[in-house]
C-alpha cells in the first residue's frame, strides 16, 4: 500500500510541478522575447482588451507581485480555464477537448500494436539467438535512431504517395465528394482507420525496436536462471518454457515504457504535423505558425498530463504482473 | 527518434571487471564487431564533413546559379546533387549544414552527460533523502515533453538567440539528461556494495574519491552509451525544431533545407535531390551512433553479443552461457591475440552446459 501511496504522491508532485514550469516558463524567457511576441499578435485578429489581458497574463508591467499572479493562475487552472486562443479567438479547452481524442488514438493504438509485435519478436529473437533474425537486428535501429519527421516522410511518400495504399492527409476523409457524419457509423470509422494507418504505422515502427531489443536482451539474461533450466528439465513443452522465461523478461520491460513514453508522445506529435492528422501535434504547429502561445502552452500542459497518465497506467500494469511489487507494502 | 533500451541490471561480477588491470587492457575490450566497425566509420567520415565539408564546398550556401529561374535543376555535372528552387546548390549546402547541426548535439552530449553524472551518481551513492529528491526530480524531467517545452522555449526567442549553437545544446541538455541519471543512479547503488567499494572505505578512502577513482572507471561503458543516447537525442531534437521552422539559423543546416523543401513542397513536387540527401544525412549519423551503442551494450554485457558475432559456430542454446575471455586468466592478452586468427572476436566458452542443451 505504501509504495502506491508513494507513487501517487509522486504524480500529484509531478503534476504540481508541470503546472509551476508552465507557469514560469514565459516568465524565464528574455524580457524582450515576450514582447516582440504580442507585437506579433498584434496584427492578427485580436482586440486591445485580449492584448492587455495577455500581457498581464505573462506578468508584463503588471503591478501585481509574482505570487498573486501564480495564485490567480493557479485558480483559473482548477476551474479548466487555460486561457483564450489568440488565433481562433474560441477558449484553449475546447480546442483541447476537440483535439486529445485523436492524438491518445494514435499514440494508444499504435503503442499497442508496437508491444505486440515488438515483444513477440523480441521473444523469438531472444530465444533463437543463432537466428536469422538476430542479424537482422540492427536494421532494426535504422527506426530508432532517424527522426520521426523523417521515418514520417518516408512513409508518406512511399505508402502514400507512390504507391497510393492509403490516404496521406487528415485523420478522416474531407474531400469534396465525401458525405462523412462524425460518430460511430460504418463509413466515418472505416475512413479514420484509413487516414490512421500510416501515421500509426510511423509511431509503432519507431518505437518497436525499443521493445524488440529490451525484450531480446532480457529473454537472454532470464534464460540463464535456474528457473528456466529446471522448467526444461522437467520436460516441459518448449513453448512452456519460453512462457516462464517470457513472463520475467517482460516485467523490466514495462518499467523501462515509462522511460520511453514522453519520447513515444512528442514523435507522434511530430507524425501529425507530417501528415496533417488533426490531433494537438498538429494543432501544436499551427499555434507555433500564428504565434498563439496561450494555445501552445495549454497544449504543453495537456501533453505532460497525457505522459503522466501513461505512466500511472504502467505502473499499474507492474503490480498487476509483479507479485513483489505488491508484497513490498 | 530513439526509444532507449535500458539493458543494464544490477552489476554481476562477472561483467564488471577489476578496476586497476582493466586499465591496462582497455584497448582490447572493445570489440570491433562489423556493427562498431561500420559505425565508427560513418561517424568518422561525418565528422570529417562537419570540420572540412564547407571549406571543400564548390560554393558558398548562399549563393545562387542564377535568380531569374524557379525550376530546382535535378543532379547533373555542374551540380553534383542538383538545386533548389532558389537555384541554391544543394550539394554545397549538405557540406556546409553538417557542421551546426553536430555541434549542437555533440555540445548537448557533453553537457546533458555531465548534468547525469552529477545527479546520478550522486542520488546513487549517497542515499537517504538525497536520492529521494533527485529521483524525484529526474523523473519529472523524464516525464515533461522535451520537444513540446523547447518549442515553447524557443518560438518567441528572437533570431539572434536561436542562431547561438552553444546556447541551443545547452537548453537541449536541459531535457535529455534525466534518462542517463535514472541509468546511471540504477548502476552506482548496485556497483555501492561491491567489495572493492567496500574497502576503499574501510581502508578510509574519502568519498569524492572513492567516487572519482573506484566507482567513475565502471560506469564508463553506460556513461559512454548515455552520451550516444543523448547525441541522436539532440540531432533528431536539432534537426526537428529547424525543420518545423521554430528556429531559423541564419547558416543553412540539414534541418532547414528540409524546412525550405516542405515549404516549397518538393517531396509532391518529386523533387527528391532536394530533400533525400539532408535526411540522408540525419539518417545515416543517427544509425551510425546507434550501431556504435550496440558495441557498447555487448561491452557491458557480454551476453548480449549476437550469435552471428563469432565465427566459431557455437550456438547459443538454453542452458549454454557465452562468457568473454578477454579477461585474460592471466596470460598477457595481447601475445595470445596476435596469435588467434580473429584477433578482435573474443571467444565464448561454454560455462554452464549441463543440463538441457542440445
Amino acid at each position: 500500500m505504501t509504495t502506491i501511496l508513494r507513487r501517487l504522491g509522486f504524480y500529484v508532485l509531478a503534476a504540481f510541478a508541470a503546472v509551476t514550469l508552465n507557469f514560469f516558463l514565459p516568465r524565464m524567457l528574455p524580457g524582450n522575447a515576450l514582447q516582440a511576441l504580442l507585437a506579433k499578435m498584434q496584427t492578427t485578429t485580436i482586440t486591445p482588451q485580449q492584448l492587455q489581458a495577455l500581457a498581464d497574463q505573462y506578468g508584463l508591467n503588471s503591478k501585481q507581485s509574482t505570487f498573486s499572479q501564480y495564485m490567480t493562475y493557479l485558480g483559473h487552472l482548477f476551474q479548466g480555464d487555460l486561457g483564450h486562443s489568440t488565433s481562433k479567438s474560441v477558449a484553449v479547452t475546447q480546442i483541447l477537448s476537440k483535439d486529445l481524442p485523436w492524438t491518445i488514438g494514435l499514440v494508444g493504438s499504435a503503442t499497442i500494436v508496437a508491444f505486440v509485435i515488438g515483444t513477440l519478436l523480441g521473444i523469438v529473437v531472444g530465444w533463437r539467438r543463432s537466428g536469422l533474425l538476430d542479424a537482422l537486428l540492427p536494421a532494426a535501429t535504422f527506426f530508432q535512431a532517424v527522426p520521426y519527421f523523417i521515418l514520417a516522410s518516408l512513409l508518406l511518400i512511399t505508402g502514400g504517395f507512390y504507391w497510393k495504399l492509403f490516404p496521406y492527409a487528415n485523420g478522416y476523409d474531407t474531400g469534396r465528394n465525401s458525405n462523412l457524419t462524425q460518430g460511430w457509423n460504418g463509413p466515418f470509422v472505416t475512413s479514420v482507420v484509413e487516414h490512421g494507418v500510416l501515421p500509426a504505422a510511423t509511431v509503432a515502427l519507431a518505437s518497436i525496436a525499443g521493445w524488440i531489443i529490451g525484450m531480446r536482451n532480457m529473454m537472454i539474461t532470464t534464460m540463464d536462471e535456474d528457473y528456466v533450466l529446471v522448467a526444461a528439465a522437467k520436460g516441459l513443452p518448449r513453448w512452456k518454457v519460453i512462457a516462464v522465461a517470457a513472463r520475467n523478461a517482460i516485467l523490466p520491460t514495462i518499467s523501462n515504457f515509462a522511460l520511453s513514453i514522453s519520447l513515444v508522445v512528442t514523435g507522434s506529435i511530430v507524425t501529425e504535423i507530417v501528415f496533417s492528422y488533426p490531433g494537438i501535434g498538429y494543432q501544436v504547429y499551427l499555434a507555433v505558425l500564428d504565434a498563439d502561445y496561450p494555445l501552445m502552452q495549454g497544449i504543453l500542459l495537456v501533453v505532460t498530463f497525457t505522459v503522466l497518465g501513461a505512466n500511472l497506467l504502467a505502473d499499474i500494469a507492474y503490480v498487476i504482473l509483479d507479485p513483489r511489487a505488491r508484497k513490498e507494502a | 527518434m530513439a526509444v532507449p533500451t535500458e539493458t543494464t541490471g544490477p552489476a554481476t561480477p562477472g561483467t564488471t571487471p577489476a578496476v586497476k588491470p582493466a586499465r591496462l587492457r582497455r584497448g582490447s575490450r572493445i570489440p570491433l564487431t562489423p556493427k562498431v566497425l561500420v559505425g565508427a566509420v560513418i561517424l568518422i567520415f561525418f565528422a570529417l564533413v562537419a570540420i572540412f565539408g564547407p571549406m571543400v564546398a564548390p560554393h558558398s550556401p548562399d549563393w545562387q546559379a542564377n535568380s531569374t529561374s524557379s525550376t530546382p535543376l535535378p543532379p547533373s555535372g555542374k551540380f553534383l546533387l542538383g538545386t533548389d528552387q532558389q537555384q541554391h546548390d544543394i550539394f554545397s549546402q549538405v557540406l556546409a549544414g553538417g557542421r551546426d547541426t553536430l555541434l549542437i548535439a555533440f555540445v548537448a552530449g557533453l553537457i546533458a552527460t555531465c548534468l547525469s553524472v552529477l545527479i546520478g551518481v550522486t542520488a546513487g551513492y549517497v542515499g537517504g533523502w538525497v536520492d529521494e529528491v533527485l529521483s524525484i526530480l529526474s523523473n519529472i524531467f523524464l516525464a515533461l515533453p522535451g520537444l513540446l517545452i523547447l518549442m515553447v522555449v524557443m518560438t518567441p526567442l528572437p533570431p539572434a538567440d536561436t542562431d547561438n549553437p552553444l546556447l541551443i545544446g545547452a537548453v537541449i541538455a536541459l531535457t535529455a539528461w534525466a534518462w542517463g541519471a535514472r541509468v546511471l543512479r540504477a548502476q552506482t547503488l548496485a556497483l555501492r556494495n561491491q567489495d572493492y567499494v567496500e574497502s576503499a572505505r574501510v581502508i578510509g578512502e574519502r568519498k569524492p574519491r572513492i567516487i572519482v577513482f573506484e566507482i567513475l572507471p565502471n560506469l564508463l561503458p553506460i556513461l559512454a552509451s548515455s552520451f550516444i543516447f543523448t547525441v541522436i537525442y539532440g540531432i533528431g531534437t536539432y534537426v526537428s525544431l529547424s525543420w518545423l521552422g521554430v528556429i531559423s539559423p541564419a547558416t543553412s543546416t540539414w534541418g532547414t533545407m528540409l524546412n525550405t523543401a516542405q515549404q516549397d513542397s518538393a517531396m509532391l513536387g518529386g523533387y527528391w535531390w532536394w530533400y533525400v540527401p539532408p535526411a540522408l544525412c540525419v539518417a545515416l549519423v543517427g544509425i551510425a551512433l546507434a550501431l556504435l551503442n550496440f558495441g557498447i551494450d555487448e561491452i557491458i554485457n557480454p551476453r548480449l553479443r549476437s550469435a552471428r558475432d563469432n565465427r566459431k559456430g557455437v550456438r547459443y542454446t538454453l542452458g549454454l552461457t557465452p562468457v568473454l575471455r578477454t579477461a585474460g586468466n592471466g596470460s598477457p592478452p595481447r601475445s595470445h591475440r596476435a596469435t588467434a586468427g580473429s584477433a578482435d572476436l573474443p571467444t565464448p566458452v561454454a560455462a554452464a552446459s549441463e543440463g538441457k542443451s542440445k
